[in-house]
């Protein structure tokens, strides 16, 4: 069965480029593209909401469907 | 699945002022959780500050809210809680507020054991003046007004808390951004008033002036030194030796809360007529 990947949404009106969800995501699935954050490898992340959690600026969501 | 914030935030003030990588945003994100998952009315709650950084946080959050003069949210407080008992008050404020300007009327709502949550967020310094040392700052860390290190040592505000006699005091990080709603919701659902310490990172008047390279470094540090009480128990003191506990310090269920003793005192004030 294929893996159904999660949806990370990068609101970049609100991200303030502080580094914060590329450095403690656990799978390296975000860098950092110019100012904002963006996704890098989305077949990595495994959802475990750390970038959602940790993000200072309510940037980031992360839905499963 | 992702948690919907946007509920509980005014509509239109995001982004909010805080600095990039300001701990400030993660603490909100754990209170804005904590409220939802007790299911707080949005009437039925009221969350009070000083003036400071952190005090910015009422002005975001989309319920009753009050933004009061320098360190007297616990006063203010004080006062909707007594006026309408039933309300869930919550205070928020930062270091300076609490603990210097506030500091009066912080150890004397802890005295009282009135029914609020008061939410510390110590990032050792005044931030919004311009990065001022306050009464949280560690000896020998420099400040703009201590620019060769400050002499003072550092209030500890969970002691302090314990010490003046609130009934629950617990103690989270910045970092450990999945404890944070937990541990507020606890101190929420305490009869009494309760003091939650976040340690958080001021990465622009704080962190440049000490030597922190980026905002990383900052939450590695905040990472370093928690240790979970349960931890310490097993650790000697050699080992607990700059370390700083995390978790649910103090608790007390059995001292009298204050709006319902003084609901007593109305009563027997009316039966003496």
């Amino acid at each position: 069965m294929e893996k159904k990947l999660p949806k990370i949404e990068i609101i970049e009106k609100y991200c303030k480029g502080c580094h914060i969800c590329v450095e403690f995501c656990p799978k390296d699935v975000l860098e950092m593209k110019g100012f904002y954050a963006s996704v890098k490898n989305l077949e990595a992340c495994i959802s475990c909401m750390q970038c959602e959690l940790r993000c200072p600026d309510f940037a980031i969501k992360v839905t499963n469907e | 699945m992702a948690f919907d914030y946007d509920k509980w935030i005014r509509p239109g003030k995001l982004p909010h002022i805080w600095c990039p990588g300001c701990g400030h945003g993660i603490v909100m994100k754990g209170l804005i959780r904590a409220m939802d998952t007790l299911n707080l009315k949005k009437e039925e709650t009221a969350v009070v500050s000083g003036i400071g950084c952190a005090s910015r946080l009422p002005g975001y959050i989309d319920c009753c809210t009050l933004h009061t003069a320098h360190g007297r949210a616990a006063a203010f407080a004080t006062g909707v809680k007594m006026a309408k008992p039933e309300m869930n008050v919550i205070l928020v404020g930062g270091d300076g507020d609490g603990t210097a300007i506030g500091g009066n009327h912080f150890i004397h709502a802890c005295r009282r054991n009135i029914n609020m949550t008061y939410i510390i967020m110590n990032n050792y310094i005044y931030g919004m003046t311009g990065g001022q040392f306050s009464p949280c700052t560690p000896t020998g860390h420099k400040a703009s007004t201590t620019p060769y290190g400050n002499p003072d040592p550092g209030f500890d505000i969970a002691k302090l808390a314990i010490g003046a006699g609130a009934t629950f005091v617990a103690r989270g990080t910045a970092f450990h951004a999945n404890q944070i709603d937990k541990l507020i919701a606890e101190a929420i659902q305490h009869k009494g008033f309760s003091v939650v310490e976040i340690l958080d990172d001021c990465p622009t008047t704080y962190g440049r002036r000490n030597k922190y390279k980026s905002v990383i470094e900052m939450m590695n540090r905040l990472k370093d030194v928690a240790v979970p009480v349960k931890a310490a128990e097993k650790m000697t003191a050699e080992q607990l030796q700059g370390k700083v506990l995390t978790g649910v310090l103090y608790k007390d269920d059995t001292k009298p809360e204050y709006t319902a003793e003084y609901a007593k005192v109305i009563e027997r004030a009316q039966a003496a007529k």
